[in-house]
């Protein structure tokens, strides 16, 4: 029993030891700017085409059900405008990141385990070596890159089409005017918001594409191994989203 | 030159290369030949420095490979062409892109790039499939994109991972004939790893067999086939017993 703990632990801080390696040469990789720089565009627009719609239906669905939640607690004991209140910090501060984070967990983070882990049980991640380039700056730096800066961007578009949604719904379901929903977006509104959620969002294309890129060139085992990459890629990015996001409301909130 | 010096390698408890020495003198064809799983890709590969010897050594040109900084290490790699099992080709880019990656590194000029791209697919009978994708080809065809990529480089040595290895018995005579060819062409030596004994007698100057970890007789392709050693007989002939 004890042995079988220590064997685990000590796993785990190989594990964490691998990482650090991996971060390095990642910093490194950073370095050669020539060849990661043209890949990073190639990277953005594919994440972008893969995920807007995934994450745009999903922000669409939430933003009507919080609607419909707020007014159902409210119960008339709330002023009906505050609806607008709890859609738009709802959708900013937690669900607009941390939905997509999950869905796009599922969606960039498994395509970038499958890719890399193909490329690795293929050889060609040997390939590129013998043809001196640097893995790291090919493959990973830029999707890393290029999932930091685009989950901001998507998670900014679901939100705003949660609230839209939000403000549909108020209109349709609800009785609520137009200014009133505004108002009451506006109540507590704080810049704040904003950049936190989008900071989290940012958090979150980063650690995606880097446990993708990590699974993914830790492949081994054909396309069997491929399969379980990309299962342990979903898995591990979905529960460091969560351990982030909490991470993130004790540090900033 | 290239040089294994006792080299050792294990991977957790396996151990695969237990005091594995060769020489492959300049000019030559060496052939490795081995069971599957013996260890062969695994010598290759610290060729170029893609494993990293527990023990041991090899040396290319007087360079101890896993010594090297990363520059001297691109310089060694510059001078290697790697030919890959299942050719390991990019499925993303065209077969002239492939066949270009190399190039581009070294930052020729497109007009040179241009040129050496055609070269390459021209000695390997593959004039005009520049813009084909590797996922159109047939295996003995990607192989032979995949032998374009490595002598693209005008490097002074190759090294073939079983590279008639699932193929028909014609697209492997084609492909040792090119590995004649190359030979011919830019006078590169060879390292080639593979179980075709027809192929092996083909292309080698000399055969060593991988058996438990070490070489267990290296000779020219005449005096192997009259060896004694049972071991080394039975693996030439194919016998089960
Ligand atoms: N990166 C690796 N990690 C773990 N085991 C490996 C690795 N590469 C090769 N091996 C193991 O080493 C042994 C020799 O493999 P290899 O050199 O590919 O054999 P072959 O002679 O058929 O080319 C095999 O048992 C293989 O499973
Ligand atoms: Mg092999």
């Amino acid at each position: 029993m004890i042995e079988s703990i220590g064997r685990r632990s000590i796993s785990a801080i190989e594990e964490v030891g691998r990482v650090g390696y991996f971060l390095r040469d990642m910093a490194r990789g950073l370095r050669d700017v020539g060849t990661w720089g043209r890949l990073v565009i190639v990277q953005m627009r594919r994440i972008g085409v893969d995920s807007l719609p995934v994450a745009l239906f999903i922000a669409a669905f939430t933003g009507v059900v919080l609607a419909l939640q707020a007014s159902y607690t409210f119960t008339g004991a709330v002023p009906l405008y505050f609806v607008g209140t709890l859609v738009g910090k709802t959708m900013m501060l937690e669900l607009g990141p941390v939905l997509t984070g999950l869905a796009l967990a599922g969606r960039v983070g498994a395509s970038m385990a499958a890719e890399l882990g193909t490329m690795k049980v293929t050889e060609q991640v040997d390939a590129l070596e013998t043809l001196a380039y640097d893995p790291q700056s090919y493959l990973v730096v830029p999707r890393v890159v290029a999932a930091t800066f685009m989950f901001p961007v998507i998670v900014a578009f679901s939100i705003a089409v949660g609230i839209v949604t939000g403000w549909l719904t108020s209109l349709a379901l609800l009785a609520l005017s137009t200014p009133d929903f505004i108002k009451g977006l506006k109540l507590f509104y704080l810049f704040k918001d904003v950049w936190f959620g989008l900071l989290k969002s940012a958090s979150f294309g980063f650690t995606i594409a880097l446990v993708g890129c990590i699974v993914g060139l830790s492949t081994r085992g054909g396309a069997e191994g491929v399969g379980r990459s990309t299962t342990r890629a979903v898995v591990y990015s979905a529960i460091l989203i969560l351990v982030l996001d909490a991470f993130w409301a004790v540090v900033l909130l | 030159m290239i040089e294994f010096q006792d080299l050792y390698k294990a991977f957790g408890a396996k151990r695969v290369l237990e005091g594995f020495s060769l020489q492959v003198r300049d000019g030559e064809t060496m052939v490795i030949i081995g069971y599957s799983g013996s260890g062969k890709s695994v010598a290759l590969k610290h060729i170029v420095g893609l494993l990293h010897p527990d023990a041991g050594e090899v040396i290319v040109d007087g360079q101890a490979v896993s010594t090297l900084a990363p520059v001297g290490l691109t310089l060694v790699r510059e001078s290697i062409g790697y030919v890959f099992q299942f050719a390991a080709l990019f499925d993303s880019l065209s077969v002239a892109d492939n066949v270009a990656l190399g190039l581009r590194r070294r930052r020729l000029d497109e007009e040179e790039i241009e040129a050496r791209v055609h070269e390459a697919l021209a000695l390997v009978d593959l004039s005009g499939t520049d813009e084909r994708f590797p996922a159109e080809l047939s295996g003995g065809m990607r192989k032979r994109v995949g032998i374009a990529r490595a002598i693209a480089l005008r490097p002074r040595y190759i090294l073939y991972d079983e590279p008639t290895t699932g193929l028909d018995p014609v697209t492997s005579a084609v492909i040792d004939r090119l590995m004649v060819r190359t030979r011919e062409h830019l006078g590169v030596t060879g390292v080639v790893v593979t179980h075709d004994m027809r192929s092996a007698y083909t292309v080698g100057d000399r055969i060593a067999m991988l058996y438990e970890g070490k070489v267990r007789q290296v000779s020219t392709v005449e005096e192997i086939q009259q060896t004694d050693d049972p071991v080394v007989r039975q693996f030439i002939e194919g016998r089960a017993e």
